[in-house]
């Protein structure tokens, strides 16, 4: 019988909604007498229990906190206190930014097995077996724990099905345990207005990459685009440089292509946080001078060629 | 006044490789280096640091890595960075995040700087955790993909931005001395200039191993091990042949038939 410990995030009292999907990672390796805890961390947790009380969840530890503001310290204190009064062999949680801050200095501090950006999990008898993308995605890894007894492993976010149904987890109050914060937060900022630029309500974008390489090369794609109807996004170098509007920038921090049908990536690697944004859509085009080029491995159609001569053909079509 | 920003040399696949006799990495003779794109970053914010002080902090760049890795430090201290530390054993070779954080704790114990930085993720692996785990290890404060900085020499705080997912930022402060891995964007990381390459040949570098650091391969056992290494299986994607008209008409057909015109 081992336990497992999922560790919830949130922001704002709003619950991370990858935290369903570690849940989930979580449950491929849960066998029968295991049991599985979520922490929540907030300044109202119990009213977030509800949301995690999710098939295969078996108690929901709430720790009431000051206040909803991000403090890894208090994350990890809490991480700390739990693995060492449970002995978990798994802690996992969502491969989300908010972990970043956390999760390798917990996993330090505890002297675990550490994993970040985790996609598939398995058990081999007792060992432990994550498997991590490697090389711009294009190997895969599988990583074990030697003498861990326990390893805390964050899991890439939109891979799994978020856990759903429901239980009836026992609930623990946790008591925030005392520990120092160095960080206050000050505010929030927006991003920028997107001027008129819609790629979530787009169904049809053409999105190019570090492949356009300099700035006096983009404005011939902002008219492809046009006079194929399509909408232009772009990957983050492109947005970074100034070359496009941050509104165009497709993925993890910049737009989800929600409503995208077909998606044409031009001169784009494929990179996980691109991805975020549009691995979904049904129909994806990459043309890439590169054959490995990871955005292969998740298109429908693939040309391994030159961007530019591709689109100066494509022009003559429409 | 000190700034450490630790680097690191990554690899980068050629357009075909095969993986080496053991299964556990791709064979050396495939991979290209250099220095990872998010320490380029890092490194500015240093120097931007540096030179709106007049001068008054000092930018060194440390890196763990074999001989090779010397030409990322040399890439960041062409720069402007005044001095290296480079720690290399051959114990290191499978070496993790975890690993390499030990590593450059007792390099920050021996520097004692005032800020260290990385970059938010290194562009080959992506762990996203080698300077957090550094932090954890100091019991140092610590951010994770900061987009903006405001501190200078002397501050008791930073003013921090965490950039988050969908493009929001939270502004913070953050209590000095700090960790924080910085992200692409925070600023325009300069070219160094032929001048700055040749001065960077003569600039110190101390080079460590790990009995210089008081470690053993026992102290810095790595948390995670590399059991087998192999290429994903490829998705359904059917590749267009033929020559670029051909391409493109195909490219063409497809936008049509799905928008129905
Ligand atoms: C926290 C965080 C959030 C991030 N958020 C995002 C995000 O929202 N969106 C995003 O895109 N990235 C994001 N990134 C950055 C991401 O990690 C990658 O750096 C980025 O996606 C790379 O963009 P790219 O594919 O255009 O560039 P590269 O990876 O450099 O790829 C360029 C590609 O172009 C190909 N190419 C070159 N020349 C040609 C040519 N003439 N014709 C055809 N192909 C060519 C190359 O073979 C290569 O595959 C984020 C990173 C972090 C750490």
């Amino acid at each position: 019988m081992a336990e497992i410990l999922v560790v919830a995030g949130q922001r704002d009292g709003v619950l991370h909604p990858a935290t369903l999907e570690a849940v989930a990672a979580a449950r491929t390796v849960k066998t029968g007498g295991d049991s599985l805890a979520v922490v929540i961390i907030s300044a109202d947790p119990d009213g977030l229990a509800g949301a995690l009380s999710v098939e295969g969840v078996d108690e929901v530890i709430t720790v009431k906190a000051g206040s909803n503001d991000f403090q890894p310290e208090l994350v990890e204190a809490v991480v700390v206190a739990l693995a060492q009064a449970r002995e978990p062999s798994l802690i996992a949680t969502a491969h989300s930014v908010d972990a970043w801050s956390f999760a390798p200095s917990a996993a330090v501090m505890l002297g675990s097995g550490f994993a970040s950006d985790v996609l598939a999990l398995k058990s081999e008898g007792s060992d432990l077996i994550a498997t991590r993308a490697g090389y711009a995605e294009k190997v895969l890894v599988d990583l074990e724990f030697p003498g861990r007894e326990t390893t805390l492993l964050t899991i890439r976010t939109n891979v799994f099905e978020p856990a759903g149904g429901s239980s009836m987890p026992k609930l623990t109050a946790m008591d925030a345990p005392a520990c120092e914060t160095s960080l206050n937060h000050l505010g929030w900022k927006e991003p920028a207005d997107a001027g008129g630029i819609d790629i979530p309500g787009s169904d049809f974008i053409l999105s190019i990459g570090r492949g356009v390489s300099d700035e006096g090369n983009v404005e011939q794609f902002l008219e492809l685009a046009d006079e194929m109807g399509a909408t232009l996004g772009c990957s983050r170098p492109v947005a970074d440089n100034g070359w496009l509007a941050k509104a165009r920038q497709v993925g993890q921090s910049g737009q989800l292509a929600a409503n995208c049908r077909l998606y044409i990536a031009m001169g784009i690697s494929g990179s996980v946080q691109h991805q975020w944004g549009m691995k979904h859509i049904e129909n994806i085009v990459a043309v890439n001078t590169d054959p490995e080029a990871s955005i292969f491995s998740i298109a429908r159609y693939g040309i391994v060629g030159d961007m530019f001569e591709i689109a100066e053909e494509l022009e003559n079509h429409f | 006044m000190k700034i450490l920003v630790a680097v690191k040399q990554v690899s980068v696949l050629d357009d075909e490789f095969e993986m080496r006799d053991d299964g556990r990495d791709v064979d050396e003779d495939f991979f290209e280096k250099d220095l990872n794109e998010f320490d380029h970053f890092a490194v500015e914010e240093a120097l931007l640091i540096k030179e709106a002080s007049g001068g008054e902090a000092e930018v060194v760049i440390v890196t763990v890595g074999d001989d090779d890795a010397d030409d990322a430090l040399r890439t960041a201290l062409a720069k402007g960075a005044e001095r290296g530390v480079r720690v290399w054993d051959d114990s290191l070779v499978d070496a993790d995040s975890v690993t390499i954080a030990k590593v450059l704790a007792k390099v920050v114990e021996r520097e004692d700087p005032d800020m260290v930085f990385t970059g938010a993720q290194s562009v080959d692996f992506g762990h996203a955790a080698t300077g957090m785990a550094l932090a954890g290890l100091l019991g140092w404060p610590h951010a994770a993909v900061v987009s903006k900085l405001d501190f200078k020499p002397g501050d008791e705080n930073a003013t921090i931005h965490r950039e988050l997912e969908g493009g929001l930022e939270e502004i913070m402060s953050v209590t000095c001395p700090a960790v924080l891995s910085i992200q692409l964007g925070i600023n325009q990381p300069r070219y160094a200039s032929l001048r700055g390459i040749r001065q960077a040949r003569q600039k110190p570098v101390d080079e460590l191993d790990l009995s210089d650091l008081g470690l053993s391969a026992e102290t810095v056992k790595a948390a995670s091990r590399v059991r087998r290494m192999y290429a994903p299986e490829r998705g359904q994607a059917e590749i267009i042949e033929g020559s670029v008209a051909e391409q493109a008409a195909r490219l063409a057909e497809i936008v049509k038939e799905l928008r129905g015109a």
